[in-house]
């Protein structure tokens, strides 16, 4: 009997006139990777920054760890440590070494003394093959690299749940593999996660369970064999038929 | 990566920052580009020029009375060293001024960004105040308050003509540097205050170690150029009976009917603004070739 980890419930959002989610429902278990797949602008990247409260919603509920996070008058700080999130266009900040991205919010946000922070990052660092980059400027590094250290910074303050949004589609063909990998030891180490991607061979590995976005409603939701082998919806068919036309399946 | 730069600026008569554009100095590059040959032409043809022009000049009727009134030698002698050190009190002014409009200017900037219907009135305050004082001729804010607040004759406020100088300049001057500031925190992009906010950091956190740092650097060269507009401005205090360079030049001058001392100024300045107008342009264009490369990544 698994807990869980993310409820989300009647989400809807919309942009001016354009609604993008349309009544999302979605319940995660612990340790559940979920792989949110689906054509450009069916809603997983605003799934994922209304989950991270990043955009307000303007109807449903989301509950996280058994606390609804989208409750009037909730510690908005408080529930981001929680949730980590990797944006595909890496953000890390170009002033501050890897050092000083990755320690920044454990010193300012957690209140660690320094020189913990500092231990914990490096073990972090070498973890993901990191260490010997500790010192050197986000601009110097591969944008793979780039990607592992926005990935270890989120780690850094020991989030419940990581959130992953298309986190390689920024990257040169040959730097994906370095990040998946990543992923998939946070995978096997157990962490909630809750990926949108595009790399399909990668989401029908790693995932215990895929959705199928379209125009911002989860069409279908199952274990990976079923939706990559034998999908149920019309639409889901299609859109991994085309998939597997361009090469990418 | 971004590639959206501090806001650009229109110029206006009277601004004291150069005209946007191609800024880097082209005078010398075509010559390093052809060579020998060429370099020997321009030195010859720029000595001939310039020895027939000041052959005109000197030649000219009126060039004795000229020469007297502007440039005499003995009253040059006399003043410079005078002058000089009375230039000293609008190094104090500017250096004074320039601390404390760094300071404010920050404050009027971060009020404008912040966001929400609770803080209108504040963000209605800031857009005021930099409106008014950039619409205000800074001579007009030095007569108010250097002749206008002293003559209230109210206890307690100071009546120093140093003090009012200086709160006029950094009243004036820290709208501009504010928009300047402004400019440069609305150019980082919003991907790094959601990264800053994903870690948990507060709005205020947010700012202070994630956007300001970055804003800051932006906006160095453009800084630097309102401060070269702020050198030259100290002289204008001397309207409400400030002592400084420009003032005593003036005694000098209307001591002796020559205007040699106005020109002794005029040679302090250049010598102090020139090198530092170089210096800014080297930096935008180091900056700009930074940017360049960084998107050619």
């Amino acid at each position: 009997m698994s807990t869980e980890a993310v409820r989300i419930e009647g989400l809807h959002k919309r942009f001016d006139s354009n609604e993008v989610l349309r009544g999302i429902d979605l319940t995660v278990a612990e340790h559940e990777v979920i792989c949110l797949i689906g054509a450009s602008g069916s809603g997983k990247s605003t799934m994922l920054r209304c989950i991270n409260l990043l955009e307000p919603i303007d109807a449903g509920r989301i509950t996280v760890l058994g606390q609804e996070i989208t409750a009037q008058g909730v510690d908005v700080n408080a529930i981001r440590r929680q949730i980590g999130i990797v944006f595909q266009s890496f953000n890390l900040f170009p002033h501050m070494t890897v050092m000083r991205n990755v320690t920044l919010a454990p010193v300012k946000v957690l209140k660690l003394a320094a020189s913990d922070a500092d231990s914990r990052a490096r073990e972090l660092l070498d973890r993901f093959g990191l260490a010997d980059k500790a010192d050197e400027f986000p601009d110097r590094l591969s944008g793979g690299q780039q990607q592992r250290v926005a990935i270890v910074r989120a780690l850094a303050m020991q989030p419940d749940i990581m959130l992953l949004d298309e986190v390689t589609s920024a990257l040169d063909p040959e730097l994906v593999a370095e990040v998946l990998d990543v992923i998939r030891e946070l995978a096997a180490g157990g962490m909630t996660m809750l990926i949108a991607t595009h790399e399909m061979g990668f989401a029908r590995d790693i995932a215990s369970r895929v959705c199928f976005l379209d125009e911002g409603v989860i069409l279908e939701d199952g274990p990976p064999q079923q939706i990559f082998n034998d999908p149920k919806e019309e639409r889901t068919r299609r859109f991994l038929q085309r998939i597997v036309d361009a090469g990418r399946l | 990566m971004s590639s959206t730069g501090p806001e650009r600026y229109r110029h206006q008569p009277g601004d004291p920052r150069p005209p946007d554009g191609e800024r880097g100095s082209k005078l010398l590059s075509p010559l390093r580009a052809e060579g020998g040959k060429s370099v020997a032409i321009a030195v010859v043809s720029t000595v001939v020029f310039f020895i027939v022009l000041s052959l005109i000049v000197v030649n000219s009727p009126g060039w004795a009375e000229v020469k007297l009134a502007f440039f005499s030698r003995s009253q040059f002698k006399v003043s410079f060293p005078e002058i000089a050190r009375a230039f000293l009190v609008n190094v104090k002014l500017f250096l004074i001024s320039e601390v404390l409009i760094l300071a404010f200017a920050l404050v009027i900037a971060v009020m404008r960004s912040l966001p929400g219907p609770v803080f209108f009135p504040i963000r209605m305050l800031a857009v005021i105040y930099t409106d008014l004082f950039r619409g205000i001729p800074t001579i007009l804010v030095i007569y108010l308050l250097g002749f206008g607040v002293p003559a209230l004759g109210i206890e307690g406020i100071p009546n120093s003509r140093f003090f009012w100088g200086v709160v006029s300049l950094v009243l004036v001057y820290s709208a501009y540097v504010a928009e300047v500031y402004r400019a440069g925190i609305e150019s980082v992009h919003g991907s790094q205050i959601a990264a800053a906010r994903s870690l948990g950091l507060s709005r205020g956190q947010s700012m202070r170690f994630v956007i300001l740092p970055q804003a800051v650097r932006r906006v160095i060269p453009p800084l630097l150029n309102d401060f070269i507009g702020l050198q030259k401005d100290t002289v204008l205090v001397s309207l409400i009976g400030l002592v400084e360079a420009f003032r005593t030049a003036g005694i000098d001058s209307a001591a002796t009917f020559n205007f040699t001392p106005y020109v002794a100024l005029a040679v302090v300045y250049v010598v102090i603004t020139v090198p530092m107008t170089r210096f800014v342009d080297a930096l935008v264009a180091k900056d700009r070739r930074r940017r360049q490369a960084g998107n050619a990544l």
